[in-house]
């Protein structure tokens, strides 16, 4: 039987055995469900369980092992002569089977020897899975005609269903820290790769960043130069203009919202508000760099200063505009939470609303505010999008706004665009940096996280 | 209305057993019936501090209070009492005006303080209510220091500027709530680092420091334990000789005990005010004698 089918007959039988445990729950007591110690659906989730979840197990850890088993039994089968020749080439010819087996075109003409292992593999996998079915319908029947017999109103079901799903539960939460520090080791490894080619203070402080190195041997000029401290500049400036723009423009508004609007004004301005955040980056990225940078740049003309058309200015004033709404949510929300109590204690003391906001409200909500804030700096330095499009690639060093600047994100994106071969320092740069970025929000979000947790303890 | 036998029980102590016995001597008195909403007993004083006439409040269609009238005297303490949603607590916040804050609330009438209407046009707000004081129910000191806390009124209203006059402030505040002696080593720690109790005697504090005329109180001790309570209760009695206190409060045990005249409200009228023993030991009106005996409410 298909893999697949398989285990929609699986689901199917064991969602059966919900029923035929809930009903034979219901029936054990005659109906009178609460002399049973659980609810008879629990028995139903009881008898499903035990019925589906070793079946679906042997059929996970089959589906993992089954390839590299049969393969390893065509291997030891194959003619001295091809064993011989040593692993690389085994693993070409292992890869010719696997693509005859599944009616693919392989790279040469198949000799005999290959077709035959084909054959062999197709044959075993047929009775891999035939053994397969006849196991995990064993198991169905068996754990489920056990677990219905078992059903008797003592039996703590909701215990045992509750528990399963408490494992399942933390299973899900594995996965997602798992894949983080995945993650986080594959960008870690990748940047050791680099580190043993360019040394770590090179990278860290190095004044130059250039990073176009020889293809071949003898190729002449591009030895690449990989000094970070322009990339950070420039992400810095950029992140730095951001939020010159998105703190007091957001906070402010969020001061408006939250103290000073109707809630009619409330009610339309906020999620007004709200839809800046859902303009996707790269409309902000093409605003930034037709609209924005051009503008600026005839401003600057007719002052008489002379601002690069990708400058720095663009990008950073167009990711603020993009950061507003967080900052402003994040700052409504703490606000918000500062208790009604706060503003009547000052009102009562014939406080005006200026004063209960400067003097009682925002201190109160200080905390939190910077918080929000650090959390808006770091989705400032990790934004990519419209700085590709609008910051540019040179790679200045300058504190110049006017000027063009490039940023960490630009340069990961246009290391690892295009075809790469991964064992250049050219294209594990973009790892270094990556793993440098990853690093200083991640800092920055522990920082704001435990900001925002003291802030929050102090009216509970 | 028989006033010479009710001034006769006007010695009886108010415990629960001898209520029961007051009511049961009480009940051969006619009582005004519980259909009649007009106020009785004695709702004006001799030169009061405020006068409320015709108060009426809405909260949207809602008529939290219905045409009140109400004096409070000079040096007193008038407590409120009253079933939850009466309109006690509404009536304290029209005093100086915190109803303001409340987008949906109406009020009508004229509340004159002093001879002087508050509602009206060249009045305001901030004069108003460092004049009339407020202490809430859950004590709700800034999240400043101690000494922040008492500073935060006399600041904003330009009381002192100097550094010792400040310094003299926080000390005759903490001092007139009791507070000095627990706290006089710490001023500099958060306000919010105090027991319940405390906290509420610096929320006292910090009125005490804006010099009002008038405190009001919105159950000050419904979140704190008995000894607490009394700490406040005898600092209620200190202050009342420099200031006049309104105190909304559901135990009728503490308004027995601290205030001098006792109104009683019911869903939005004013039932009955007058002297608290006579308002304890002979209540005119059958809805008090309910409230009173624990039969309603």
């Amino acid at each position: 039987m298909q893999i697949d089918i398989l285990f929609i007959t699986l689901m199917l039988l064991s969602s059966a055995a919900f029923f035929i445990g809930r009903q034979r729950a219901s029936k054990i007591v005659q109906g009178q469900i609460q002399s049973l110690h659980s609810l008879p659906s629990f028995y139903g989730f009881f008898a499903a369980i035990w019925s589906g979840l070793p079946a679906i197990l042997l059929l996970a850890a089959w589906v993992v092992f089954e390839p590299a088993i049969i393969t390893n039994i065509v291997i030891a089968n194959l003619p001295e002569h091809i064993t011989s020749l040593g692993q690389s080439h085994v693993n070409l010819v292992v890869n010719d089977i696997h693509n005859l087996t599944l009616g693919n075109l392989t790279a040469t003409e198949p000799s005999a020897e290959i077709i035959a292992a084909a054959d062999q593999y197709k044959s075993l996998q047929a009775t891999s899975h035939m053994l397969l079915t006849i196991f995990s319908l064993l198991l169905v029947f068996g754990f489920g005609l056990v677990s219905v017999r078992k059903i008797h109103p003592q039996l703590r079901a909701r215990n045992v269903v509750e528990q399963v799903i408490k494992v399942f539960l933390f299973l899900c939460a594995c996965i997602a820290i798992l894949s983080t520090l995945g993650i986080v080791m594959s960008v870690l490894f990748e940047s050791i790769r680099f580190f043993k080619m360019i040394p770590i203070d090179d990278f860290l402080f190095g004044l130059t960043w250039s990073p176009q190195t020889a293809m071949r041997e003898d190729q002449v000029g591009s030895s690449g130069a990989f000094g970070a401290i322009p990339l950070f500049t420039g992400t810095l400036l950029i992140s730095f203009i951001a939020m010159m723009v998105a703190v007091p423009v957001g906070l402010m508004s969020a001061i408006y919202l939250s103290e000073y609007a109707s809630t009619k004004v409330r009610g339309i301005a906020k999620p007004l508000l709200e839809v800046l955040a859902g303009i996707p980056t790269v409309v902000y990225g093409f605003f930034a760099a037709l609209t924005v940078a051009p503008l600026l740049r005839g401003a600057g003309i007719s002052l008489g200063l002379d601002i690069a058309s990708e400058s720095a200015l663009a990008a950073g004033l167009v990711m603020g505009i993009m950061i507003i709404p967080l900052v402003s949510s994040l700052s409504d929300d703490v606000i918000n939470a500062v208790p009604q109590a706060m503003r009547d204690g000052a009102y009562g003391l014939g406080a005006t609303k200026s004063e209960t906001i400067r003097k009682v409200i925002f201190p109160a909500a200080l905390p939190g505010i910077v918080g929000g804030i650090l959390l808006a700096v770091s989705r400032a330095l990790g934004e990519t999008m419209i700085v590709v499009m609008a910051a540019g690639l040179a790679a200045n060093l300058t504190a110049n706004p006017l000027d063009a600047v490039t940023t960490v994100t630009v340069q990961i994106v246009t290391l690892l665009t295009g075809d790469q071969e991964f064992d250049s320092a050219k294209t594990l740069a973009a790892f270094a940096l990556g793993l440098v970025l990853f690093v200083i929000t991640l800092l920055l979000n522990v920082i704001a996280l435990r900001v925002v947790r003291k802030y929050r303890e102090q009216y509970e | 209305m028989n006033v010479e036998q009710e001034t006769g029980q006007k010695e009886m102590e108010l415990n629960p057993a001898q209520t029961k016995e007051a009511m049961d001597l009480q009940s051969k008195t006619p009582k005004v019936d519980r259909e009649n909403r007009e106020t009785v007993g004695d709702v004006r004083v001799d030169d009061p501090r405020m006068r409320c006439t015709d108060i009426n409040v809405h909260y949207g269609d809602k008529h939290a209070i219905k045409g009140l009238n109400l004096d409070v005297g000079k040096k007193e303490i008038l407590s409120m009492i009253g079933p939850s949603g009466c309109g006690k607590s509404t009536f304290l916040r029209c005093l100086n005006r915190m109803n303001d804050t409340i987008d949906s609330c109406r009020v009508t009438g004229t509340i004159e303080m002093d001879g002087v209407d508050i509602n009206g046009k060249s009045i305001d707000v901030v004069p108003l209510r460092a004049s009339v004081g407020m202490v809430f129910q859950k004590p709700n000191p800034f999240p400043k220091s101690i000494r922040e806390n008492i500073l935060f009124g006399p600041r904003i209203h330009g009381l002192a500027t100097d550094k010792d006059d400040l310094e003299e402030i926080v000390v005759n505040s903490l001092k007139k709530a009791g507070l000095w002696d627990e706290v006089k080593d710490r001023l500099d720690q958060p306000g919010t680092g105090l027991s319940g109790g405390q906290q509420q005697r610096l929320c006292i504090a910090r009125t005490i420091a804006v010099e009002p005329e008038i405190i009001l109180m919105d159950e000050p001790c419904s979140a704190l334990d008995p000894i607490s309570t009394a700490a406040i209760e005898e600092l209620m009695l200190e202050l009342s000789e420099s200031y006049s206190i309104c105190i909304v409060t559901h135990s009728m045990q503490q308004a027995a005990r601290v205030s001098n005249r006792t109104a009683y409200f019911h869903l939005g009228d004013l039932i009955e005010v007058g002297t608290t023993d006579q308002v304890f030991n002979a209540p005119l009106h059958q809805l008090t004698e309910d409230y009173i005996t624990g039969r309603f409410g």
